[in-house]
């Protein structure tokens, strides 16, 4: 781990959207380059990372689509960058196509989607948490990406930091699931001093030229990487590739390399997995949320507590991989897990899943433009005590 | 202080976000409280009414939006009609006296200025909110003059400090006087 630098980090409190605060991550954390397309309600992203970046050190292009964007952001990382790109349901269904590639080709990188409610257009300036599944499956294929869902500005800076961390450490797309909601909200942000904010470097090769191989891997399953002109022999395909990064049309090929895309991050998912528990022993119900609906369900959480009702709270700070093991353990153990989101059941079905039947899931549902009534949440909590 | 709701309602272009930005910013960054801003964004333009919401309290904020207003900032009567019926029973009202005719219940403690009037006085109308600002400051009382006075000067462009400053100590003043026992 290196130290941010100074430069890039304002340190102090400020008072500061949801936005904004993800532009800060993304410049600590040494993003140097952006390309994206505006779009509501993540363009303030793009306009402060504009507006601060030509003091700092570092390019951000407004490209004509959202298509272009992803695939200039690969270009950019290949071409030794800190990249991302930020967006909001539209775009993000254009970048679909070229986020496969990011995982095909392990490139690492940030994407913001600061989701707003859909499907198509939808309401453009109102909240929804409906693309959680399109993070997770939206490109054809089998590959497995991260995604994170910061709850308020503080951690949208945070979370944006960490983002580019694992997106170095696992040498593939990270997605900040920002909503609406925290997009748009103001609240104080506290920013550490550079020296206390940790930043993964890219793993480079150490191997001299002409032996280095792009997608030699280790024990870890993640290859090193090298950038364009530092002079190792290099080849870079969405084609199923081999060692050296070349195509190679077979189905042996194509299954060691799928099975390691995939593993590296679920043989690590303890390791990514940021999880926020409180009184899960215990509980007879545990209330399972992330993003803007956490911070709605707390109110339900206190008063069901009032009545008596022990209710546990599990809040997802990464929500893919999805923590299915930690869902395992529990199942079972409780009666139900209650999961509110802003969509029409997307994580909840995970829990379903994971539940396998030992423990109720009970959605809350909730078709975006604005976020769930507390009482609505706190009846749920109390049907699935009884 | 337990938790308090506050509505900022005004047509485009008069400062209603960076009056709510203010409020939040003196509280959460100068006054030792927390706050949280939000803000309806709806396809609003200069001339339409426009609103922003402040939740300030002691604790840690968990739910962002309104659910009972304590104190309503009027800066307009478009803004004020659509809000009015949002205030609670024994809420603040504060309103611009020029543009604002009340009819709020008698349970409301309702205090006006004439804060378009004041700016414009004062050289420049865009103080309007500002002067407000002061005036909400002094009659509520619920945060610490001083550090709404740093969040104005921290919040404005430099060249304009001075000229809000000052619109903010009229505003200030003003509310005081209407708090001074009479006679």
């Amino acid at each position: 781990m290196q130290q941010a630098e100074p430069k890039r980090v304002l340190t102090g409190s400020h008072y500061l959207d949801g936005d904004h605060a993800c532009t800060e991550g993304a410049i600590a954390a040494g993003c140097n380059f952006i390309a994206g397309y505006p779009i509501t309600p993540s363009t303030e992203v793009v306009e402060r990372y504009a507006r601060r970046i030509p003091s700092i050190g570092g390019t951000f292009i407004q490209m004509e689509d959202e298509i272009a964007s992803i695939t200039a952001v690969l270009g950019g990382v290949w071409g030794g960058a800190k990249s991302m790109t930020v967006t909001s349901g539209p775009g993000f269904s254009l970048m679909m196509e070229n986020i496969g590639l990011a995982a095909m080709t392990e490139t690492p990188c940030v994407i913001v989607n600061v989701q707003r409610a859909g499907p198509s257009t939808g309401l453009p300036t109102m909240v929804g948490q409906a693309d959680i599944m399109q993070a997770r499956w939206g490109s054809h294929g089998d590959y497995e990406v991260i995604a994170l869902a910061p709850q308020s500005p503080q951690e949208a800076f945070s979370l944006t930091i960490e983002a580019f961390n694992l997106s170095e450490k696992y040498r593939t797309p990270v997605m900040v699931m920002l909503d609406e909601c925290i997009g748009h909200m103001t609240e104080r942000v506290v920013i550490p001093e550079a020296s206390e904010i940790k930043i993964l470097p890219r793993r480079m090769t150490d191997k001299p030229k002409g032996e280095y191989l792009p997608y030699e891997v280790g024990e870890d399953g993640i290859p090193s990487m090298a950038h364009a002109g530092d002079g190792h022999r290099y080849h870079i395909t969405g084609l199923t590739h081999d060692e050296r990064g070349y195509p190679a049309m077979d189905s042996k090929t194509q299954d060691t390399l799928v099975r390691r895309l995939c593993d590296k991050i679920r043989n690590n998912a303890k390791d990514i997995c940021m999880l926020e528990e409180e009184e899960i022993e215990g509980a007879d119900v545990i209330l399972l949320s992330y993003g803007i609906t956490s911070r709605v369900s707390r109110a339900a959480i206190e008063a069901a507590r009032a009545k008596g009702i022990k209710v546990g709270s599990m809040r997802l700070l990464t929500v893919w991989p999805f923590p299915e093991y930690r869902i395992k353990e529990l199942a079972g153990k409780v009666k139900a897990f209650v999961v509110p989101e802003i969509n029409y059941g997307q994580v909840s079905l995970e829990v379903e899943r994971c539940c396998a039947g030992k423990s109720e899931t009970i959605l809350i549902p909730h078709m975006g433009g604005t976020v769930h009534n507390p009482e609505d949440i706190l009846k749920a909590i109390e049907e699935a005590a009884k | 202080m337990p938790r308090k709701e506050i509505r900022i309602t005004g047509y485009g272009g008069q400062g209603v976000i960076l009056t709510g930005y203010i409020f939040g910013k003196a509280a959460a960054i100068f006054g030792g409280l927390h706050s949280t801003m939000t803000q309806s964004f709806g396809p609003e333009a200069r001339g339409s009414a426009c609103a922003s919401a402040l939740v300030v309290d002691d604790n840690v904020i968990a739910y962002p939006y309104m659910r009972d207003t304590d104190i309503l900032i009027a800066l307009s009567r478009e803004g004020y009609e659509k809000y009015a019926d949002e205030l609670s029973e024994n809420g603040i009202l504060v309103y611009d006296a020029d543009l604002v005719t009340p009819h709020q219940s008698d349970t409301v403690q309702a205090y006006g200025i004439q804060a378009a009037r004041l700016a414009e006085e004062l050289g420049n109308r865009i103080v309007q909110n500002i002067v407000v600002v002061g005036f909400t400051t002094a009659v509520t009382g619920i945060i610490d003059r001083e550090a709404v006075a740093k969040a104005v000067e921290s919040s404005v462009p430099g060249s304009t400090i001075e000229l809000n400053l000052k619109a903010f100590a009229t505003g200030y003043e003003e509310g005081q006087k209407l708090l001074a026992p009479v006679g």
